[in-house]
């Protein structure tokens, strides 16, 4: 930590609690949280792109399995459901993992032709058949069981502190597969590949409603701290508002807000402690050499193809780890807010602007974006009000501009991505 | 025999026709992304949101027209708005090239750095679209709605099953065709086209060959917003107009330009098509075709549907794999680099 980067990081603390002081302490605590979520995140895609170079575009997807995480081990099951098709649905996944395994011996052992073709062809079909036929009516029952309220398998009913393991474990089986297919080939194949996959993932939460209740939601996701409620009723906590002179309820909010904050912020440490441990070791070393010469990596006898999945693999697995932490923050799972410009492009923005290679840099960039995304639009409308103050109350212009600064974010994001990218490509902490 | 003809009706109505209509789309955003990716070498990921940002000119041109009472009934008024969008869109591609593309172009840089660029535009790109129309849907085909009724169909032929063809269909085939036609004819028959070509092929022996570089490049510029605009608004008329929808084009239209070779565009249409079938028949339900083809003991009580049509992006990336994973460079064979 030089005195630059000390500076940077005094401006961005200097601005949350401008906003703070400006706005309230409740949108700062709002805003730091959501920071260190993007923080880590921004650490996930650094760990591809800045250690090893490879650009994924599939972040969204891996943010979205770590919410699935979440409710898969935290909510409490719904054993009518499990009664009426876990079985069923275990059965189901049985046959299509057989079926994968079947195929891929086939075309291991036979020799190549029509004939191999031909088979792998057949039980590919066949087994895609029979596992509808034994999911459909399984998932049918599950989702009867009482539709309003549950409809689907519900979790495991563990800590909720555990399922952001859990995400990551997720994300990186997910990346595993995807890097199997598409690591290897040319560079951009892997953001196609990843774009595809992130979109896939998105569809199966929205649609698959005995896995995550789909576009219903889940709601009430337990949380790893107090609830406003019993913080209200507690006397020792009503106690120490009383001392200290706050409203009882604001003070609870931001007592919940406040402890969310700590445990993110204790998550970002260990894992940025991991991640420089790990950049600074041989390991992160051979990465940057493989990222900077592929060819002379492998002439030295390194097996590039192997060292970018594992590579892609552990950064998948942080972004599923802050996609869990963003959904027990939020406390429900809501499919149809994952958003590609949201989720993956705009992490790339912090990674970039923050200075690829650079694990500090990613937090800063995590930090400085995301105040960025969200204070762009109060600045947006109060410059969209300046600029049609002097037009006429009822003109047609002025509805419109007005209407409009919402999107101005997204304008913002590119050029300060076009900016960075041109004039300033190692970002504002450079990888040393 | 009338049971084959009604399946056979069926069958075009549901999967054959919107295949054709929604593969002439997909084949004409994918020859841009192939024709960037020959040129310039690299993925364009701007693509979707240039396409958006084409339509959105005609769109606003239509609306003017239509509000001057300018009509070419029974033909969308949009058609005659096409020249006004192709020439905006022109103006902002060769714009960004200027601004963005061409400095890493001149600074020989990695084609990933172009790609995170392009990331850059399509964020602007994007920004722009819903900051003049707005994220919502946009409706602005207007002139007849059918070439075909199902009702008169039926009176003609004298079949249980109806058949309709709309005029966006007719016209998205018809204008592809068109396109395709000129755009081979330039590639192979003109002294430009044949240098464009000879770019793609070798970079350095054309320049050996005295092609001035900046000349293909914007020539192919020029190519893609007329591609990305046409594809655009055939695609709002036969279907919707949000600028989302056009992003999430993006998928299909790699998976095309993949699955036919990168680089190469008879490969790009055949794509197209590949893809596009692929997608309407995985997430048809054949329940209505084989009512008719099989005997009543055999009668289907599910939908046969393979996928739901909300899957329908788990198609296109599922071809993507296979194709990856077999013969990683297309069907015709395109560039690897």
């Amino acid at each position: 930590m030089n005195t630059r980067n000390i500076v940077y990081f005094t401006i961005v603390f200097l601005l949350l609690a401008g906003v703070g002081l400006v706005q309230s302490w409740s949108v700062a605590f709002a805003l730091l949280n959501l920071c260190l979520i993007s923080s880590v995140m921004a650490l996930g895609v650094n760990i591809q792109w800045g250690y090893a170079g490879l650009f994924s575009v599939g972040t969204m997807g891996f943010v979205a399995l770590g919410g699935v995480a979440t409710v898969v081990t935290s909510m409490p099951p719904v054993h009518d459901a499990i009664r009426a098709g876990g079985l069923g649905i275990l059965a189901a996944m049985i046959v299509a993992v057989a079926t994968v395994l079947i195929a891929a011996r086939v075309w291991r052992r036979m020799a190549a032709g029509r004939n191999r073709t031909l088979a792998m062809t057949a039980i590919l079909i066949g087994g895609f058949f029979l596992y509808r036929f034994i999911f459909d009516p399984a998932v049918a029952r599950i989702e009867a069981v009482n539709p309003a309220g549950t409809g689907y398998l519900g979790g495991l009913g563990l800590p909720i502190l555990f399922s952001w393991i859990v995400g990551g474990i997720f994300a990186a089986g997910a990346a595993w597969v995807i890097g199997k297919i598409s690591l290897g080939l040319r560079s951009d194949y892997l953001a196609i590949a990843t774009l595809g996959i992130s979109e896939i993932i998105i569809a199966v939460i929205k649609n698959e409603d005995w896995l995550t209740r789909g576009v219903k939601n889940v709601n009430g996701i337990p949380r790893p701290t107090a609830y406003e409620v019993d913080l209200q009723a507690s006397e020792r906590f009503i106690a120490n508002v009383d001392w200290l002179g706050l409203d009882l309820v604001s003070a609870s909010s931001l007592y919940v807000k406040f402890s969310y904050a700590i445990l993110f912020a204790i998550v970002l440490a260990i894992i940025l402690w991991m991640s420089e441990k790990a950049l600074k070791s041989p390991w992160g070393r051979m990465m940057r050499a493989i990222r900077d010469n592929e060819e002379a990596a492998e002439a030295m006898g390194k097996d590039v193809t192997r060292r970018h999945l594992q590579v892609f693999v552990l950064g998948s697995a942080v972004v599923g780890i802050a996609g869990a932490m963003l959904t027990s923050l939020d406390g429900l799972l809501t499919p149809g807010t994952y958003q590609p410009l949201r989720f993956t492009f705009l992490i790339w923005v912090m990674v970039i602007v923050g200075g690829s290679g650079n694990n500090w840099g990613s937090v800063l960039g995590g930090f400085l974006i995301w105040f960025l995304w969200i204070e762009v639009e109060p600045i947006g409308l109060w410059l969209m009000d300046l600029i049609t103050s002097g037009m006429a109350e009822d003109s047609f212009l002025r509805d419109h501009l007005l209407g409009s600064a919402a999107h101005m974010r997204l304008l913002t994001m590119g050029v300060i991505l076009l900016l960075v990218l041109r004039f300033s490509p190692r970002g504002l902490i450079p990888e040393k | 025999m009338a049971d084959i003809l009604n399946a056979l009706v069926v069958l075009a109505n549901f999967v054959i026709i919107p295949g054709i209509a929604y593969g002439s789309q997909l084949a004409l955003g994918a020859l841009g992304i192939t024709l960037i990716y020959g040129i310039l070498r690299f993925s364009n990921f701007a693509h979707g949101d240039s396409m958006a940002f084409g339509a959105m000119v005609v769109i606003l041109v239509t609306w003017w027209l239509q509000s001057l009472g300018v009509s070419i009934h029974p033909l969308p008024t949009a058609l005659l708005a096409l020249p006004v969008g192709i020439l905006v869109t022109c103006i902002l591609l060769l714009g960004t090239d200027r601004i963005v593309y061409r400095f890493y172009r001149k600074a020989k840089a990695a084609p990933i750095i172009l790609v995170m660029a392009s990331l850059g535009v399509m964020f602007i790109m994007n920004g722009l679209v819903r900051f003049i129309i707005g994220p919502n849907n946009q409706q602005f085909a207007d002139g007849a709605r059918f070439i075909i009724r199902a009702r008169d169909f039926k009176v003609m032929t004298g079949l249980d099953e109806g058949l309709t063809i709309k005029v966006s269909q007719g016209i998205t085939v018809i204008t592809a065709v068109a396109v395709v036609a000129a755009l081979f004819w330039f590639l192979n028959r003109t002294r430009t086209g044949k240098s464009m070509r000879a770019f793609s092929d070798n970079e350095d022996l054309a320049l050996l060959s005295g092609i001035n570089p900046e000349r293909v490049v914007m020539i192919t510029w020029i190519i893609v917003a007329a591609l990305a605009t046409i594809a655009g608004t055939l695609y709002g008329i036969d279907k919707t107009f949000k600028p989302f929808i056009y992003f999430q084009l993006l998928l299909p239209m790699f998976a095309a330009a993949i699955v036919g070779g990168l680089g190469n565009p008879l490969g790009a249409i055949a794509g197209g098509f590949v893809i596009a079938f692929s997608e309407v028949t995985v997430t048809y339900a054949f329940k209505k075709v084989l009512i008719y083809l099989l005997p009543e003991s055999l009668e289907p009580n599910t939908l046969f549907q393979l996928l739901s049509t909300d899957y329908k992006f788990a198609v296109s990336f599922s071809i993507l794999v296979l194709v990856l994973l077999f013969r990683p460079t297309g069907i015709f064979r395109g560039q690897t680099i």
